[in-house]
């Protein structure tokens, strides 16, 4: 048996160039998410999707046998709003918020760049048709180290602009971008970015909302123009084709920033209003929401990295009462939405570090959330969420064959993993990247979703 | 803070919804604005004003306040204010009639706290003055603890805000801090104009653009609706007379301008906001039928706020003009009632003609004055109680109700203090004991 896994190890390395035909864990404790834990069975994949589980599965011949003595299988962890994949942006043209949207916009703008938008019609900071399926480049390292986290999924997304662009659910395993792809247009990841006073429109938060409410009128009426033309192609003007909009039509849902219990109370409303079905993201308010997000049958995407003082703020200056106690509180929101009804799954939020992401989780078990709850909202809620619980989110047969494989409870911090399949090829973990300058979850962070609210 | 004060509203309103006892203020000097003053009391139920008079019926179970030696007057109404939004200018376009501070409103900015601690129990909430034709406005009552949605001033006219001057042609000039800042016209008072006309034109095209399809769509004919636009809408209610425009404003000459464009195009101005050359050309003020809203004695601050007076509310007011005084600022906001006192000094006005400048006033030019603005049976129970008369500077705002409910009351602020001092304190105590090593100071 020794011979073997060390066989495998070795084979690991070219997993993707010649994966067996089939994989069988034996004898390990199965967490399917989907039904109760089996104390000791076996999950046998095939073909990059799992082919059977159960206490007593029949291990096929042609099998390769992983000894799962003393291992936990777990689905693999899905990212529920991620960059993974996309390499960083270069700086945006325009800067969000603040006054000093016009100055950095002088700055860094070369001499060709768009002019500052008259209004609406110029389509300001709108990518709609852009999709992350398309953008994205295996060179980002951060596919291994959140697979090496963990995570066989990323529902990644373009992430700069007010239309920023549609998401993507990936896998994290291929060799190219287009293996990847498991759903190439999940949602449109909205933003309330504005250029500030003085720079081109939107200028306002107020500015825009009204922008993106446009936005959907124009998109519902040039659906209705282009259905008029097919109907009358003699005698009427053609409809102009527009991209921005065409964007807008083919994502299935919206994605909209909600930090705090204002902003939660303002895009449910919004959604509404704008008849789209919508994931709110960010949430640090997400424990004195609950009963909104309760009343509108509101899906949450929490954010992982929760509020913390920020390093450059000056020390002697002392944060109000409400500022502390969402920094105190905010880690209870995942509790009180169980207790509560609603729907959430967790995102990353930029840490990438499986001991940050740890430490992330075990702050929100500690104000309540089971552990059961927590690897829920990491698997099978986001899959639902997302429409993809047909394929992935749990150790069911059929599903793609994502799995995590631990020597104890994937929470403990004590816990190693063991191996990652993604599409039923196994990876054994890196080494965690070191952690940046000022402690943990500082410094060696990217831009991540949910920065700027 | 916020919490403490949502389980304190929400228990407040709960009883007023389940049982609803009245409430009775007795035995105080009641201002009532519009039916005189004298000693008496209020009751109040449903959120309503059930009944005011020298004798009043107390109805059983009534939770009685002691007015005895306090005065009561209708809660301050502030019909220029830019608090509880996430923004205030769209300041991108010369016309942003597109933005609207009703998707802005944020009911936990501490300004309404503040206002309300003022006696403020209604606000018009506008967009800044960026631009020629600026935002939606919205009006509020500071019903601090409530969400966005609930302190909106249920069932008030829609408006929208119109600048002159300075600010909207401000940034049609040179930037001196930034030569490469893209310029927006108009840089002129002329250009001024000439945005607002030229929307007014656009407005009435684009109405009749949906007349004609209403017309074919009548004939059954195959039409394509136009599309709608969001900018040019809340032109066409102005030019229909449903929306209401509040129009920033100083001098007299370019007052004058924009009472002709609104005569031009058929609409009124509901109200000239600043005003402060508003004495020099009150009769045609007044002959438009704009109502005023103006500061007591705050001016200079830019050249076209030189030539003002103290004078000027009670000239207008004279001189037929509906005046109010308003803040445009949360701090000014704090003492309208002050503001209200100074016209009796200047101009000789007497206690209930200042106290309907920031009372009925506003209320008539917010078009809400059956709801609000005065103390009479049947209005919004919007009250708040002074220990002194309102219009003396030594007067402190003691409680304040609004639909009946309590929504400000001094001794249980002063209460309070500690108690969140101390839950400060064990907050900022427990983030340092759990900071990580480098983040700790040395002591």
């Amino acid at each position: 048996m020794k011979r073997l896994l060390c066989l495998l190890a070795a084979v690991a390395g070219f997993a993707a160039a010649q994966p067996p035909t089939a994989i069988a864990i034996q004898n390990a404790r199965i967490i399917p998410v989907s039904g109760p834990a089996i104390s000791r069975g076996t999950v046998i994949l095939r073909n990059g999707l799992i082919e059977s589980v159960g206490a007593n599965a029949a291990i096929p011949a042609d099998a390769w046998i992983i000894e799962g003595e003393g291992l936990t299988v777990y689905p693999g962890l899905i990212d529920a709003l991620s960059t993974v994949g996309i390499p960083e942006p270069p700086p945006p043209i325009v800067a969000p918020g603040g006054g000093g949207g016009q100055r950095a916009a002088a700055l860094a703008a070369p001499p060709s760049a768009t002019p500052p938008a008259r209004g609406p019609e110029d389509r300001p900071n709108t990518t709609s048709w852009q999709k992350a399926a398309d953008l994205i480049r295996l060179t980002d390292p951060r596919i291994e180290t959140f697979r090496s986290a963990g995570f066989t999924t990323a529902v990644t997304f373009p992430t700069q602009g007010i239309f920023a662009g549609q998401g993507t659910a990936i896998d994290l395993s291929g060799t190219k971008p287009g293996q990847m792809v498991v759903a190439n247009s999940v949602g449109q990841y909205l933003t309330m970015l504005n250029s500030g006073f003085g720079g081109g429109f939107p200028g306002s938060l107020m500015g825009t909302i009204s922008y993106i409410r446009q936005i959907y009128l124009d998109a519902d009426h040039y659906k209705k123009a282009k259905e008029f033309y097919a109907a009358h192609p003699r005698g009427t003007p053609r409809p102009e084709y527009d991209r921005a909009l065409e964007g807008v039509l083919e994502s299935p849902r919206i994605l909209l920033p909600a930090g705090r219990r204002v902003d939660v109370d303002r895009m449910i409303r919004f959604a509404r209003e704008l008849n789209q079905p919508a994931l709110l993201y960010g949430l640090p308010e997400g424990y004195r929401s609950a009963d909104l997000l309760k009343k509108a049958n509101a899906t949450a995407l929490i954010n992982l990295r929760w509020p913390e003082k920020p390093l450059e703020t000056d020390p002697d200056e002392i944060d109000g009462l409400n500022v502390l106690e969402i920094r105190d509180q905010a880690p209870s929101t995942p509790a009180v939405l169980v207790k509560n009804g609603v729907r959430f799954a967790f995102y990353s939020g930029g840490l990438t570090r499986r001991s940050d992401l740890l430490k992330a989780v075990k702050k929100a078990t500690d104000a309540g959330l089971t552990s059961d709850e927590a690897i829920k909202a990491l698997t099978l809620t986001p899959a639902q969420i997302y429409g993809l619980a047909d394929r992935m989110g749990s150790i069911e047969p059929g599903k793609i064959a994502n799995l995590v494989v631990t020597k104890g409870d994937l929470f403990d911090e004590r816990t190693q993993i063991q191996y990652v399949f993604v599409d039923g090829l196994k990876y054994e973990p890196v080494p965690e990247p070191p952690a940046g300058p000022g402690g943990p979850n500082r410094g060696a962070r990217t831009p991540a979703p949910g920065d700027q609210q | 803070m916020n919490n403490l004060f949502l389980t304190f509203a929400l228990g407040v309103s709960l009883t007023v919804a389940m049982a609803a006892p009245a409430t009775v203020i007795q035995n105080a000097t009641i201002l009532t604005v519009t039916k005189g003053a004298f000693t008496g009391s209020v009751v109040m139920q449903d959120g309503k004003i059930l009944e005011v008079g020298e004798k009043v019926k107390v109805p059983q179970g009534a939770h009685v306040i002691d007015g005895t030696g306090k005065y009561v007057m209708p809660g301050i109404i502030d019909c220029h204010s830019h608090i509880a939004a996430d923004s205030i200018n769209e300041g991108a376009v010369s016309v942003s009639s597109m933005v609207g501070i009703e998707d802005v409103l944020n009911p936990t900015d501490i300004a309404i706290y503040h206002a309300l601690a003022g006696g403020v129990t209604t606000a018009n909430i506008l967009h800044g003055s960026a631009n020629s034709i600026g935002g939606k406005c919205t009006v509020i009552k500071t019903r601090w603890g409530k969400d966005a949605h609930d302190i909106i001033f249920e069932g008030s006219k829609p408006g929208i805000k119109f600048a002159l001057g300075e600010n909207p042609k401000r940034q049609g000039n040179a930037n001196p801090f930034n030569s490469t800042a893209p310029r927006r016209y108009p840089a002129t008072r002329m250009g001024v104009e000439d945005v607002i006309r030229e929307a007014f034109v656009e407005a009435q095209i684009y109405r009749q653009t949906w007349k004609d399809y209403n017309a074919k769509v009548a004939k059954d004919e195959a039409a394509l609706a136009p599309r709608r636009d969001l900018k040019l809408e809340p032109l066409v209610e102005v030019l229909e007379g449903t929306r209401l425009v509040h129009a920033h404003c100083y001098r007299q000459d370019e007052i004058l301008m924009l009472l002709r464009v609104a005569d031009e195009f058929h609409f009124k101005i509901r109200t000239l906001q600043h005003v402060l050359e508003g004495y020099k050309v009150a009769k045609e003020i007044a002959a438009h039928g704009a109502g005023a809203s103006t500061f007591s004695d705050w001016w200079d601050y830019k050249v076209e706020a030189a030539d003002a007076i103290p004078y000027n509310a009670a000239i207008m007011m004279k001189k037929g003009v509906l005046v109010s005084l308003n803040s445009d600022d949360p701090e000014l906001m704090r003492h309208l009632n002050d503001e209200a006192a100074k016209t009796q000094k200047y101009g000789g006005l007497t206690e209930t003609e200042a106290l309907s400048l920031i009372t009925i006033n506003p209320a008539k030019q917010l078009m809400i004055d059956k709801r609000v603005g005065s103390i009479e049976a049947g209005k919004d129970a919007d009250l708040v109680i002074y220990d002194k008369h309102p219009l003396s500077n030594y007067a402190k705002v003691e409680k304040v109700f609004i639909d009946g409910t309590l929504y400000f009351d001094r001794d249980k602020d002063l209460t309070d203090r500690p108690v969140k001092a101390q839950e400060k304190q064990t907050l900022l105590d427990k983030e340092k004991k759990n900071a990580p090593a480098g983040m700790r100071r040395p002591s």
